[in-house]
């Protein structure tokens, strides 16, 4: 896929941004900048705030303080249909009684074009997500995916600024799923508009953005790219929330201002990066690594950073096999994911083996 | 996203409100229904009270005595002619709404298992009788059930009798036939909706666990449907205790009912406090046997598993 | 086993059959007699004549009960329905206290006994000092009618997704903008509905009307009079047969705009089912 070069402006600007429902807040302090051009996802559990923030950014909800400025203009107090701001609803909200065509012309209706234009713009619209040709089916003759594509056309019609999606591939089947995620991404890249994606799917967020906020009780728990995300989480929660994590139990010999040093039984001493939210507790830390970065060590091979154990369980995948192995000196045992190209199904259970690994993979996390 | 607090909130919320939301939803939506609630309240909870009110009262002629008296209720309960018909109207009213959810069960288990895709159009076929006038309806019995009605032509025509019967009209059995007539409706539609509401797959997992289809109605179907059996039997077993028509048009002597007591003390007999005694003692009396009928369904449904 | 299957299959239809029979009976004899020359209902019919149904425009007193059960009949159904759109709203769409406690209350006069309501309501209009007319008349079919409204408006509103508001808001649209090309569109056909099959209870209301009416005879309260004259039977069939006629024309049209309601709101969240 081709990268687009993205510019610095920012587009949307939330800081301190709370939403309280008596005591529970649903959104708690949270800031953030969303640059123009930039497909941005809100990642989280569900009761996370992400939908809240979605929803006041468009102006369906407001904030209990904090302020949202859209394209540098501050939006409290502007209703959310004089908003430069559309939204795919997670329902789709396709209206039951018009449609495809009266669908999507629905909000250029107020904008008065003119009929030429207006048809020209709901075709282009249709066009882009290939719906050319359906205009005069009915709302309830349409599939799913369709209903996706309609509810797309129409907020893309509006040429907003920023176009927000609420979960909007959640009601698909994996199949359709996975090629909406593409479909989205090249729209994305084609039309240039900044797109916020709220979703609890880690995968479709890894796939699809450029930078992700991860998101845990209403707060903003790390904003990076996809790549950082998944690589170096800020914390346990973060890095559990986004795939398998072994976790490994270390002592702190050395702290300085962006590096640790630690000792732990299996790995040895291990220099790593020191997250930002990192807060020393006491003289313990913890280390973690994916399962993917454990490559099994076969036959005499040999690499300079290794652990051995012993295979205690074998899960079959198809492409990969997930071996559960016991290292002594750890507390708990490593999962390891390894290709099945070598033959890792074939390890039998008991069996020692040999683990490799880059110091690099070992991040160190916040509790 | 299915957290309440991340539920959709209504759309017309001014910036600078600051109060809870789910206040001002509450406070919204009981502005919302509080015309209906008014209206139920002024001409439903008032009048009843009303009711009560004058039934500890006395009449003087054209003026009403307001000193507290038991004296109406005395009447009520101890009066042979009210007992005996506050006793047939309760023996009418239990066989009516016997009848009426024994007859209407299996038309309601045939359109929910067996509608296929014409449930809407039994539905609306059964209900359609239902919404001709009541008074026309109770009349076209009398014109089915009389002397020289419909019933007796035809049975007299096929030679079954050879005179027409008089059994057939005034009588408790012509009551109870008209009003298990112009109550089915209201039978039928809630043991559908509570037979429409069973998880068919329940029903396969007790063949599945080796029920036939009598012990998987009887352990499964019929036990599951009690509420909408309760339902049925409250909204017929109630009202029809007030019915004065059909017993004035179809009852004869036999069949009077101590509704047309009620309307007489409220029209000619002009004793209203007696009226609205016999009112509160009627309404009390069925709406007790109601809920000892709904108690006795609902252990047998217990016990039944 | 076998034997069960086979009652099922084979009389259960019978007995729907037969059931629907019992129902439609007094329903079909109506229309039959009211087109014989001989006034008392009985088979075999005399001979067939449109003559009742000549006399009917003749009748002064069935053309003024005929004004009065309309006027009634219409005013009855535009106050339930707005008065059943604010509950079934409310109902709907907030969460508020009370909620389960106060929709009771509002459908309660479906199970209480109509002569007690017709009582009671009696007693307070005369404690008022309100003089007994169409207006109470009115008032009295309004309570009976709203729990049906209710219910009608309640499976039209129920399932309308609330995004549908907030997607023409996110468009760009108004409130009222709103209201007039999402919500109104939507819900209209459940609202004429409502106002179909109230006015239907009105019309053939019988019991509150007859306490509650002044001097001004409503169409069933003519019809009752007539009762008690067998030579008048033949008219009131007539009669019957076209309020018949016209209930099931009345009602067919409710029920089609309720289910396109009701299909309307429940494929908004069509992606889901």
């Amino acid at each position: 896929m081709p990268e687009r070069s993205q510019n610095d402006r920012t587009m949307i600007e939330i800081s301190h941004v709370t939403r309280s429902y008596g005591a529970f807040k649903a959104l708690d302090d949270a800031s953030l900048v969303i640059r123009e051009g930039e497909f941005f996802s809100l990642l989280g559990p569900s009761g996370c705030g992400k939908t809240t923030l979605l929803r006041m950014i468009a102006g369906f909800d407001n904030p209990t303080s904090g302020t949202i400025a859209v394209d540098g203009q501050p939006m409290a107090g502007i209703p959310a249909n004089r908003r430069p701001t559309n939204m795919v609803f997670q329902s789709y909200a396709i209206f039951p009684h018009l449609n495809v065509e009266q669908n999507v012309a629905y909000g250029l209706r107020r904008l008065r074009l003119g009929a030429a234009e207006e048809k020209r713009r709901v075709e282009e619209a249709l066009a882009q997500v290939s719906l050319t040709g359906l205009g005069k089916r009915g709302a309830h003759e349409l599939s799913g995916g369709q209903r996706q594509r309609v509810a797309l056309a129409r907020a893309l019609v509006m040429r907003p600024k920023v176009l927000l999606l609420d979960e909007p591939l959640s009601a698909l089947d994996k199949k359709l799923r996975e090629q909406m995620q593409v479909e989205l991404r090249r729209l994305q890249q084609a039309v240039g508009i900044t797109f916020i994606l709220v979703t609890h799917d880690q995968y479709e967020a890894l796939a699809m953005s450029d930078r992700i906020a991860v998101m845990f009780g209403g707060r903003i728990a790390q904003v990076a790219s996809p790549k950082e995300i998944y690589q170096r989480p800020v914390n346990r929660q973060v890095a559990d929330f986004l795939g398998g994590m072994n976790f490994v139990k270390a002592e702190i010999v050395e702290e300085n201002g962006s590096s640790l040093v630690v000792d732990t039984l299996g790995f040895g001493r291990v220099k790593t990066e020191k997250p930002k939210a990192f807060v020393r507790n006491g003289g313990g830390a913890t280390l973690g690594i994916r399962p993917e970065r454990l490559r099994v060590l076969w036959d005499d091979a040999s690499s300079k950073f290794e652990v051995a154990g012993r295979v205690i369980e074998r899960h079959y995948f198809g492409e990969i096999t997930h071996l559960i192995v016991e290292i002594p000196g750890l507390e708990k045992p490593l999962s390891v994911t390894e290709t099945n190209d070598f033959g890792a199904d074939d390890i039998p259970v008991g069996a020692p083996i040999r683990l490799a690994y880059d110091p690099d993979a070992l991040v160190a996390l916040a509790d | 996203m299915t957290a309440a607090a991340e539920g959709s909130q209504p759309l017309s919320l001014g910036r600078r409100q600051r109060t809870s939301l789910l206040q001002s939803e509450a406070a919204q939506g009981f502005a919302l229904i509080s015309p209906t609630f008014i209206y139920a309240l002024v001409l439903l909870v008032v009048p009843i009270l009303v009711v009560v009110a004058h039934s500890f009262w006395t009449q003087n002629y054209l003026t009403i005595d307001r000193t507290f008296t038991l004296e109406n209720y005395r009447i009520a309960v101890t009066e042979p002619i009210y007992l005996d018909l506050l006793r047939r109207s309760l023996w009418i009213s239990l066989l009516v709404s016997f009848f009426t959810v024994v007859l209407a069960y299996p038309i309601a288990f045939y359109i929910s298992f067996h509608g296929g895709r014409h449930k809407g159009l039994w539905l609306f076929l059964i209900t359609i009788p239902f919404w001709t006038s009541y008074l026309l309806r109770v009349m076209s019995w009398k014109v089915i059930l009389g002397y020289n009605g419909v019933l007796n032509s035809g049975l007299m025509g096929l030679g079954i009798i050879s005179e027409p019967s008089t059994a057939l009209l005034y009588n408790t059995s012509a009551v109870v036939i008209t009003l298990t007539h112009a109550w089915a409706a209201f039978a039928i539609l809630p043991i559908f909706v509570s037979l429409e509401k069973i998880d068919r797959s329940l029903i396969e997992a007790a063949t599945d666990l080796g029920d036939g289809p009598l012990r998987r109605f009887l352990r499964i179907t019929l036990p599951l449907s009690v509420p909408g059996i309760v339902s049925a039997i409250l909204i017929v077993m109630i009202p029809t205790v007030g019915d004065f028509v059909t017993p004035k048009l179809v009852g004869g002597k036999d069949g009077v009912m101590i509704a047309n007591a009620i309307q007489a003390q409220f029209g000619k007999g002009a004793n209203w406090p007696l009226g609205a005694a016999l009112s509160v003692t009627t309404m009390l009396v069925v709406t007790a046997m109601a809920a000892s009928t709904v108690l006795i369904i609902r252990s047998a449904a217990r016990m039944a598993r | 086993m076998t034997a069960i299957r086979n009652i099922l299959s084979r009389w259960l239809p019978a007995y729907a059959l037969l059931y629907v029979v019992f129902l439609y009976l007094p329903v079909v004899f109506l229309p039959i007699f009211s087109v014989n020359t001989s006034p008392s209902p009985k088979f075999p019919l005399a001979e067939l004549t449109l003559q009742w149904y000549r006399d009917l425009p003749n009748t002064p007193a069935l053309i003024d009960a005929t004004r009065n059960s309309l006027m009634v009949g219409i005013a009855a159904a535009l106050l339930s329905t707005i008065l059943g759109i604010c509950a079934a709203r409310a109902i709907t769409r907030y969460r508020f206290p009370g909620r389960r406690a106060i929709n009771g209350l509002i459908m309660a006069p479906l199970v209480l006994p109509e002569i007690i309501l017709a009582v009671s309501m009696l007693l307070v209009m005369l404690q008022l000092g309100l003089e007994l007319s169409l207006v109470t008349v009115v008032f009295g079919h309004v309570l009976v009618c709203i729990p049906y409204s209710l219910s009608v408006l309640t499976s039209g509103f129920e399932g309308f997704d609330r995004s549908l508001e907030e997607a023409s808001a996110d468009l760009g649209e108004t409130a009222f903008g709103t209201f007039r090309r999402v919500t109104l569109p939507m819900v209209a056909p459940a609202i004429i509905s409502s106002l179909l099959v109230c006015f239907t209870i009105s019309l053939d209301e019988f019991i509150i009307a007859f306490f509650l009416t002044g001097t001004e005879p409503t169409l069933p309260i003519y019809i009752w009079g007539q009762l008690r004259f067998a030579s008048k039977l033949p008219g009131v069939l007539a009669l019957g047969t076209l309020l018949l006629v016209g209930s099931f024309l009345l009602l067919t049209v409710a029920e089609l705009l309720r289910r396109r309601a009701a299909r309307r709101t429940q494929n908004a969240g069509g992606a889901f089912a």
